[in-house]
């Protein structure tokens, strides 16, 4: 247990060193996550928005909050993967007494620690253009946003874990990866908020774990009624599904594993 | 000239007789097209419920528009994205100095060096969708409209290239740059939805900071034969405007690049 905290404190520690080198990039990251907000600026003004119901406040905060939802439930790990498979940098990571993937949950973890300057940021001009817009969500929702964010963004992370496990078979799995971008795009919320979707199309996204990358941490952020028990219900499930298909495909890609030139 | 057309012969020809070793990207480019399409359609159309309209376009129009915008995301896959990248890593591997070297213009050299067939499929998809929606918008096919549409596309697609290629060659100060490609490509996204769906202040922003508008939003207004004499012209001295900066950029950067090594 100590143990177990040393390695995470240095893991950690040491990450967001890397990523304060790359301060740069980040803050480039973070501004290309600024579609929520012109999304904002569309439904605000269309007549389909205006028969949503949700009034003029109520578009801003669930955008605003779709904004800095996501910046805490973006995974890049089969980028970051990919390149060290190809480039055998994947091997000395191989020997230490650590499974690998902690290093890059750990470097997640600590490029969205980098972000929060750049969102606080982001968040302050938006406020400045749109007082209206401004609200303090209460302790409890902000407490149930963090949890619902954190569990969102571990079966995103585990989903393309899942995929990214295929780069020990081949050397274009980022290619597959692009296929869940577009359900995403359509099911998150990220684009329109869930009140837009027709029902059907409704439950299916609350059935996908696209919804609680944005939608359902945003509305809790924004403080729109969510139903908390089917929602845990559905991150369960999909947490049961995706954590033994990652270690089952891990254990089968480290065998068929041989390296650069091996 | 004949020169250069000799040459883009060859690097073509071997660009994609490389892809094609790649079959089973084939498969993933195809269905990614088929999602990418459907899921852009499925967001449009949550702004046309109950016969809604969109800052005043109607459902075909708004198609129009989305059609554009899926042909010059076909362009960007083909061509900007596969040899503008590459400028990043020719200067951090000072591998830029072997091209200034050779007897032919560098910008056309590095814009043009390699293809990708994969754009392909969007860009037929894009034609398709206009076709079919410019139809039902009721548009004139009378040879006027298609030389005026085709001129508006040709100037959007330079457009689309002088920005890129600013971002791209910006890389010789800034080396790790390709992720300002990507708020890039972001941002470009904006361009699914016409412009005046915006509101104001972001509609002046996306017209006149970033010639968004110019890029889907007048080209369509061509093809439904809606384009006023004062945004043709405006669009063409803006592409023509565009292209020259991006050739005095290109020349003003060489000047401050000073090798890998020295």
């Amino acid at each position: 247990m100590r143990r177990g905290l040393r390695i995470a404190r240095v893991l950690l520690s040491t990450q967001y060193a890397l990523m304060l080198e790359y301060r740069a990039e980040i803050a480039l990251w973070s501004l290309s996550g600024v579609v929520p907000l012109l999304m904002l600026g569309l439904w605000s003004q269309s007549e389909a928005g205006q028969a949503l119901g949700l009034g003029a406040t109520g578009l801003s905060r669930y955008f605003l909050a779709a904004f800095v939802v996501r910046q805490f439930t973006v995974v890049w790990v089969i980028h970051a993967f990919e390149e060290d498979a190809l480039q055998g940098r994947l091997s000395p990571l191989l020997l230490q007494p650590l499974q690998p993937l902690w290093r890059y949950v750990a470097a997640h973890l600590a490029e969205q620690l980098t972000r929060l300057p750049f969102l606080a940021a982001i968040v302050a001009v938006v406020m400045l253009v749109h007082p209206q817009a401004a609200w303090w969500p209460s302790p409890g929702a902000l407490l149930l946003t963090a949890l619902f964010t954190w569990l969102g963004f571990a079966v995103n992370f585990l989903l393309q874990t899942s995929i990214t496990m295929l780069c020990f078979w081949s050397e274009r799995a980022s290619a597959l990866d692009r296929l869940l971008f577009f359900p995403y795009l359509a099911l998150s919320g990220l684009l329109a908020p869930l009140e837009a979707f027709p029902p059907g199309v409704r439950s299916l996204a609350l059935a996908t774990p696209f919804a609680y990358q944005v939608a359902i941490p945003a509305r809790l952020l924004a403080g729109e009624p969510v139903a908390i028990g089917p929602a845990l219900a559905v991150l369960g499930a999909w947490l049961a599904l995706l954590l033994p298909l990652c270690l089952i495909l891990w254990r089968a890609g480290v065998r068929r594993y041989g390296a650069m030139g091996a | 000239m004949g020169r250069y057309f000799r040459t883009l012969r060859r690097f073509w020809g071997m660009a994609l007789a490389s892809e094609v070793e790649y079959r089973f990207n084939l498969l993933i480019e195809l269905v990614a097209v088929v999602a990418n399409l459907a899921s852009s359609l499925f967001v449009l159309s949550l702004f046309f419920g109950d016969g809604h309209r969109l800052g005043g376009w109607s459902w075909p129009a708004a198609l129009v528009v989305l059609g554009v915008h899926q042909l010059l995301d076909g362009l960007t896959i083909t061509l900007l994205q596969p040899n503008l990248t590459r400028i990043v890593s020719h200067v951090q591997e000072g591998t830029l100095d072997f091209v200034l070297l050779k007897p032919i213009d560098s910008q056309f050299w590095l814009s043009c060096r390699t293809i990708s067939p994969w754009g392909l499929p969007p860009m037929l998809a894009g034609l398709a969708v206009i076709g079919w929606a410019a139809q039902r918008a009721g548009a004139p096919a009378d040879p006027t409209t298609l030389v005026i549409a085709g001129l508006m596309l040709l100037c959007s697609a330079v457009i689309l290239y002088s920005l890129w290629f600013l971002i791209a060659a910006s890389s010789i100060w800034f080396v790790k740059i390709w992720n300002a490609t990507e708020v890039l490509r972001t941002l470009l996204t904006a361009g699914r939805y016409p412009i005046s769906a915006y509101p104001p202040g972001l509609r002046l922003l996306l017209t006149v900071v970033l010639p968004i508008a110019f890029l889907t939003s007048v080209p369509a207004e061509a093809i439904l034969g809606r384009a006023t004499a004062s945004w043709l012209v405006a669009s063409g001295a803006l592409a023509l405007m565009c292209l020259l900066i991006s050739r005095w950029f290109w020349r003003f950067a060489l000047r401050s690049y000073t090798s890998a090594s020295s």
